[in-house]
């Protein structure tokens, strides 16, 4: 855990991704993998096969929810707006750190006692919050935090209960963290790890990185939503904490590939890894810019079940993290014995384990 | 004396309203390098004693209650959630994605969690949550939980604290173990000055729930004279006008039927004197601090009232400006050492 501990207490808000791919960078080439940066930010880690007939793409993308610098209050708060979903009931009362230099400061909130009664009943808009770093003037409080400064989450890593985890940015470093250990192993074909930027925004750098690599096949690594909790329906639970990785058939931005599907599920029961499909068919990730990359890619996702996902305490189940780890293991093992079955996926047809 | 590091500490440490004994040795001791005797009460309230110079029989009773705001277990749920209700005002609004400690046979850590944005219909995107929609996830499967936990178990909010620009602290508890931290600043005052009545320092409990401690303590110990040290409402852009104040401006001196009027004049006097700045907190009616209780306990306790302006009190990230703090307790000390000699006079009407 200590790799997923270091990816989560970096801060790479959508477009400011920095911390998180120097740290990449230098575990990635540690590896022995050749690195390359393109122009949006995406770190493309290339692990040569020793007879490639073939590429396969990784993906998890590096950026995280979080906010930017839009303005002051006349009493030094700084206003700002999200980057990324975030839901806005949750931030009063929280901690975050503010631009490059990481200034402490705190999402206040009028007291309770000082509310009246309809302020009472509902809930705060973002656009009425302020963060208060501690200054008093707005010429002090603009100097210390410049317009456009990104603001990032302040958490810190947390285990507890049966084998669980709290940190901020499961979604996705633990995709970040699953890549760079399959980086250390071995492959017949040519593995390309994309750590892509701009995910929570639109699903920026994957379309780029994507473009780039023209992978034969595709494998998304993700931190998806787990909403397993009272007060939900169980119809509506997407996955289940603790029920092994999540395999998703499909979502708002992508129909993953039947034959694909069925093989990794096939992998994870033959080798006794814990696997859930994902039971519903809402949010997408960079997989639905993959499909539609140059004249299409097969590609499914694989995912950790992340609940309260996008909030500072995000909170996963170790089990399931290993068990993502190791069904994309046995996996890319599978295709690394029988380079075959890649071909026989990409042209639309079955492979079997 | 490191004030920040202080603060820091009394401010991570958990005494629910009605739990405080989890807290009470740790005060003895703070209490007891300064006094001559420091005594844990059965309401877990602190007295400590630091002797005049024998040359008068007042007593001046210097209190801050020590409890926290926080929550109390009072039911299971499928899948190791757990239901919760509050102790002490608390917006539920402010509890979505917080972490908790619960205190059970052993600490145990707890998230409150919130229900999945895209499953909210509009009503509940826009209404505000209520605390008995709430569960804590502990992470455990129930049968695991319930051999660590019971109803009726404590539970505290847990933040860390998260030093801001300036002077300022932000951190969960500072209502009022910032009060608690000026005690012990007093006492290290008055060991350089020179006092006349014997000074009896009280941490006190349950005052988030009603002033109960107090009511016990300020009985027992009958004093002639009571100065209370609690939290008010720091300014922020929408606090309503005269119901908040500025922080890093000095201690906000209450000023209402609450409290003595010469008294407060006295301290008023002393801190332009003492170059010491101090604001004045109006406060027409009850001042819903244990000043209220103190001035009708027994005949009556003549009280006088320094708040430390807070901003967003019964939250996770209460703020306040350090300089506050200390200045409460220069003042306090310097109004003891120098007005009380002639506090008798004072308490004439």
């Amino acid at each position: 855990m200590v790799l997923l501990k270091d990816l989560t207490l970096l801060n790479g808000v959508s477009g400011n991704e920095d911390a998180v791919r120097n740290y990449i960078k230098e575990r990635a080439a540690a590896s022995g993998a050749k690195i390359s940066i393109d122009s949006i930010g995406n770190l493309i880690a290339l692990k040569p096969g020793k007879k490639p007939k073939f590429k396969v793409m990784l993906s998890a993308h590096m950026d995280e929810v979080g906010f930017m610098v839009t303005g002051y209050g006349e009493n030094g708060t700084l206003k700002f707006k999200n980057i990324g979903g975030i839901d806005e009931r949750i931030l009063p009362g929280k901690r975050v750190l503010v631009g490059s230099s990481a200034i402490p400061g705190v999402i206040g909130c009028k007291p309770i006692h000082m509310q009246e009664r309809d302020e009472r009943g509902n809930n705060i808009k973002l656009k009425s919050m302020y963060i208060d770093i501690g200054a008093d003037k707005k010429e002090e409080a603009e100097k210390a935090a410049p317009p456009g400064d990104y603001i990032a989450f302040h958490s810190e890593f947390t285990e507890f209960g049966d084998g669980c985890v709290k940190a901020k940015a499961l979604d996705d470093r633990v995709g970040c963290a699953i890549m760079l250990e399959m980086l250390s192993r071995q492959f017949e074909f040519d593995l390309y790890a994309c750590f892509t930027v701009q995910e929570e925004i639109g699903l920026r750098g994957s379309e780029v990185a994507a473009y780039c690599v023209n992978p034969d096949i595709a494998l998304v690594i993700e931190g998806t939503t787990c909403s397993d909790v009272p007060g939900v329906e169980k119809q509506e639970y997407s996955t289940i904490l603790g029920k092994g990785a999540a395999l998703a058939i499909m979502d708002r931005t992508a129909y993953y590939d039947r034959n694909l599907v069925r093989f990794i599920h096939e992998a994870a029961i033959k080798n006794n890894i814990k696997i859930q499909y994902k039971q519903t068919a809402t949010g997408g990730n960079d997989a639905g810019k993959i499909q539609r990359s140059r004249s299409g890619v097969k590609v499914a996702a694989l995912s950790v079940p992340c609940r309260y996902i996008h909030s500072p305490v995000s909170m996963m189940s170790k089990w399931d993290f290993d068990a993502c780890r190791d069904i994309v293991g046995c996996v890319l093992g599978e295709f690394s014995e029988n380079q075959g079955m890649i071909e026989s996926i990409k042209q639309g047809g079955q492979a079997n384990v | 004396m490191d004030v920040l590091s202080i603060l820091k500490e009394l401010s991570i440490n958990t005494a629910v309203s009605g739990n405080e004994h989890t807290m009470s040795e740790y005060i003895k001791s703070m209490f007891e390098k300064y006094c001559d005797e420091a005594a844990v009460d059965s309401f877990y309230n602190i007295l400590g004693v630091k002797k005049g110079l024998g040359n008068s029989n007042s007593k001046i009773m210097v209190s801050a209650h020590y409890d926290e705001i926080g929550f109390i277990v009072t039911g299971f749920e499928e899948g190791g959630f757990l239901r919760f209700s509050n102790i002490g005002g608390i917006d539920a609004k402010i509890l979505l994605a917080q972490e908790v400690t619960i205190h059970g046979r052993k600490p145990l850590y707890g998230i409150i969690g919130a229900k999945p944005p895209h499953l909210l219909n509009a009503e509940e995107t826009r209404k505000a949550v209520k605390i008995d929609e709430l569960v804590i996830d502990t992470g455990l499967d129930a049968e695991e939980l319930k051999k660590i936990v019971s109803i009726g178990d404590f539970i505290t909010l847990k933040a860390l604290p998260f030093s801001l620009k300036g002077n300022r602290l932000s951190s969960k508890s500072l209502d009022n173990r910032a009060g608690l931290c000026a005690l012990a600043l007093l006492l290290e005052e008055l060991s350089e000055l020179k006092h006349d009545a014997d000074v009896y320092v009280l941490a006190s409990t349950q005052e988030e729930v009603g002033l109960r401690g107090i009511q016990v303590a300020a009985y027992k110990l009958e004093p002639d004279l009571a100065i209370v040290i609690d939290a008010c409402h720091g300014e922020i852009s929408d606090s309503p006008k005269g119901e908040a104040y500025p922080l890093g401006k000095g201690p906000a001196i209450g000023i209402g039927p609450n409290l003595h009027r010469k008294l407060t004049n006295k301290i008023i006097d002393i801190a332009k004197e003492e170059n010491i700045p101090y604001q004045t907190n109006i406060e027409p009616e009850d001042t819903g601090t244990e000043a209220w209780a103190t001035q009708v306990s027994r005949a009556g306790i003549p009280t006088i009232l320094l708040s430390i302006p807070l901003r967003y009190m019964h939250t996770t990230v209460e703020t306040l400006d350090i300089s506050d703090v200390k200045n409460i307790a220069r003042l306090a000390a310097r109004f003891i050492s120098k007005g009380c000699r002639e506090v008798g006079d004072l308490w004439c009407y």
